[in-house]
């Protein structure tokens, strides 16, 4: 079977500053394929590169065998694009939104008006139908956004950030609902900064870092790259953080990662059991702890592991000073 | 943030139960473009949406109200009397030109708003469908045929009220609006374009007014042209401007339809097939 995405090589490049380095892409029909990364890694832009909306500066790209760059109209029948902000009309109800959506796509008067109304009910709106979008909530924006990119029922759909802003309540709504898109057939390519997001929907994921893939896998593989779980320790007030980083990497031979705010420590445990051991360790050299526990990974953390920087954002691109910024020596100063 | 793992859930039991997409089926389906014919369909859609909006927000259309009325009767009576002696020999002269002042002035209302519009979201959407890339633009100047309308009708009607008794009848009158409203909606591609590569509602205004400006002043609109230096006569008398009011003063005091119909529309069509094409281009460049 044809792969729903298949890209090599994709550039896009803004001046100096390429936004996306030469990534490749293969995501196979009917699957959700996660891919991860904090603001600015090129997540968006790549998305846009591959539904007509930005021009590619190099690579290649087909879906479902259609070459983006050659048939730029045939993709934009086969893909359903909703991005990070509702893009609707303001002006018009959820109604008319979409019946104006389904005529521009060829439906009838009258299928445009039954299709509004199947979307409406699937996605819960039916009360809101008549309303101004300008009185919708964020939750209801968004899957008005959605239903509006299903009205032809395109066999691919690219989510930006579906759920980035939503309360957890919507957040596992809108879950569902994605899961029920790839019920139906379709494959659903969803960038996410949540690692959590990636790992509950995702068949797939790549992560990708200023551009650049720098890892791909199931979301099992992923967090086995950087240990079973997350120690996290919060320090009395007062006590030496230097100290207790050496201490904490004299006992597992990696350095610990340390917040800047809270006076907190994060190491990867390749085995839950060596946190007693750490704890023992700064006890017996008088470093007092607040709390303790121990975590699964986080997007911080696989992030730290996979590129050796945290996942900060990166909308600063000459800035490599961005690198430093939670060196442990640093926040200590 | 702790990450629990947790089963991926079974389909949910009242999951929609329409049939499956079938990728393939999709692909054989496509279209390679659009026919001329979904491009007038779009378009159409579009100009709906744009009657839609106007009908929400119906503070739009104050200028197109009020200009035309204000600026008849300050014309009128500011000007009449140095120009033409009096107010009443002065209207024949100056109302095809305040049709044609008003009409213009709607139309750079054209192009900020398109500008204003193309910010908002919903403008990515109608970017990622496989709609005519011309419609986004096209629809608004359709209904915006309702604006210049309003304007040029509401013109003579002022003008009427103030003493304005057109010789050229009602058909005459008819013709000057119709051509009117012709050449607004071609000029209307200028600031359509002109829309399409500012990058603000407010940078479309400056610029727009830089355009208008010479146009409607540097005519035949509210002077006689004789009175004018001759290096400016020569750009009157090429100024398409001239052209609109000329041919409208013919039509409305005379009921006559004379070369400058053709001048005019010749004009026009020179236009839009300058600007459409720039306007879909640019619109379609920018990110």
């Amino acid at each position: 079977m044809t792969n729903a995405v298949h890209a090599t090589g994709l550039v896009k490049a803004f001046g100096d500053f390429r936004a996306v380095d030469g990534i490749d892409l293969t995501v196979p029909a009917g699957q959700i394929f996660g891919v991860l990364g904090p603001n600015g890694a090129g997540k968006t832009t790549m998305l846009k590169m591959l539904a007509t909306l930005l021009p590619i500066d190099g690579g290649e790209a087909h879906l479902f065998g259609v070459d983006v760059r050659r048939e730029p109209h045939r993709i934009r029948q086969l893909v359903g694009v909703t991005g990070q902000y509702a893009s609707v009309d303001e002006n018009l109800t959820a109604t008319e939104n979409l019946r104006m959506f389904g005529r521009l796509q060829g439906l009838s008067r009258a299928d445009s008006r039954a299709t509004a109304a199947d979307l409406l009910g699937r996605f819960g709106l039916e009360e809101a139908a008549d309303r101004a979008i300008s009185q919708f909530s964020g939750g209801m924006r968004r899957r008005l956004d959605l239903a509006a990119s299903l009205i032809k029922r395109p066999p691919l759909i690219f989510l930006d950030e579906p759920t980035t802003g939503l309360d957890p309540r919507t957040r596992g709504q809108m879950w569902d609902t994605i899961r029920d898109l790839v019920a139906d057939g379709c494959t659903v390519l969803l960038t996410t900064q949540y690692l959590d997001e990636a790992d509950q929907l995702a068949d797939r994921i790549a992560v990708i870092d200023r551009g650049s893939k720098v890892a791909e896998g199931t979301p099992e593989d992923l967090k086995s790259s950087v240990g079973a779980s997350t120690l996290q320790l919060r320090l009395a007030d007062g006590t030496d953080r230097v100290h207790a980083a050496e201490v904490v990497e004299r006992i597992l031979g990696v350095a610990p990662a340390l917040t800047p705010e809270s006076g907190r420590l994060s190491a990867p445990l390749a085995d839950a059991d060596r946190a007693a051991d750490v704890l023992i360790a700064l006890r017996q050299v008088g470093l007092g702890v607040q709390s303790v526990s121990v975590d699964r990974p986080t997007l911080d953390e696989v992030f730290l592991a996979l590129t050796g920087h945290d996942a900060g954002d990166q909308n600063d691109p000459a800035g490599p000073a961005g690198d430093d910024r939670h060196d442990p020596l640093e926040v200590a100063a | 943030m702790s990450t629990a793992l947790i089963d991926r859930p079974a389909p949910r039991a009242d999951a929609p139960t329409h049939p499956t997409v079938d990728p393939d089926a999709a692909v054989a389906s496509t279209r390679p473009r659009n026919t001329l014919r979904d491009a007038a369909s779009h378009t159409m859609t579009m100009a709906w949406r744009a009657t839609m909006k106007m009908r929400r927000n119906p503070e739009q259309f104050f200028d197109v109200l009020i200009q035309p009325i204000l600026f008849t009767v300050m014309f009128a009576y500011v000007f009449g009397g140095a120009i033409s002696g009096d107010v009443q020999s002065y209207l024949p002269i100056m109302i095809p030109g305040i049709l044609a002042q008003t009409v213009l002035t709607t139309c750079m209302a054209t192009g900020v708003q398109l500008r204003e519009d193309m910010d908002k979201g919903v403008f990515d959407r109608f970017r990622s469908l496989p709609i005519a890339r011309i419609a986004p633009l096209a629809g608004p100047m359709v209904a915006d045929l309702l604006r210049y309308t309003t304007a040029a009708v509401l013109t003579f009607g002022m003008g009427i009220v103030i003493g304005y008794r057109p010789d050229g009848g009602v058909l005459g009158v008819l013709g000057a609006i119709l051509l009117a409203v012709f050449t607004g909606w071609s000029l209307a591609w200028v600031f359509t374009w002109i829309g399409t590569i500012a990058r603000s509602a407010q940078a479309v205004q400056g610029m727009s007014m830089m355009l208008l400006f010479p146009l409607t002043f540097l005519s035949n609109a509210f002077v006689p042209v004789k009175t004018l230096p001759g290096w400016l006569q020569d750009f009157v008398n090429v100024n398409p401007v001239s052209h609109l009011v000329s041919a409208a003063r013919d039509l409305a005091n005379h009921g006559t339809v004379s070369g400058e119909v053709g001048w005019t529309l010749l004009a026009a069509v020179v236009v839009i097939a300058i600007f459409a094409p720039l306007s879909v281009r640019s619109y379609m460049r920018r990110v």
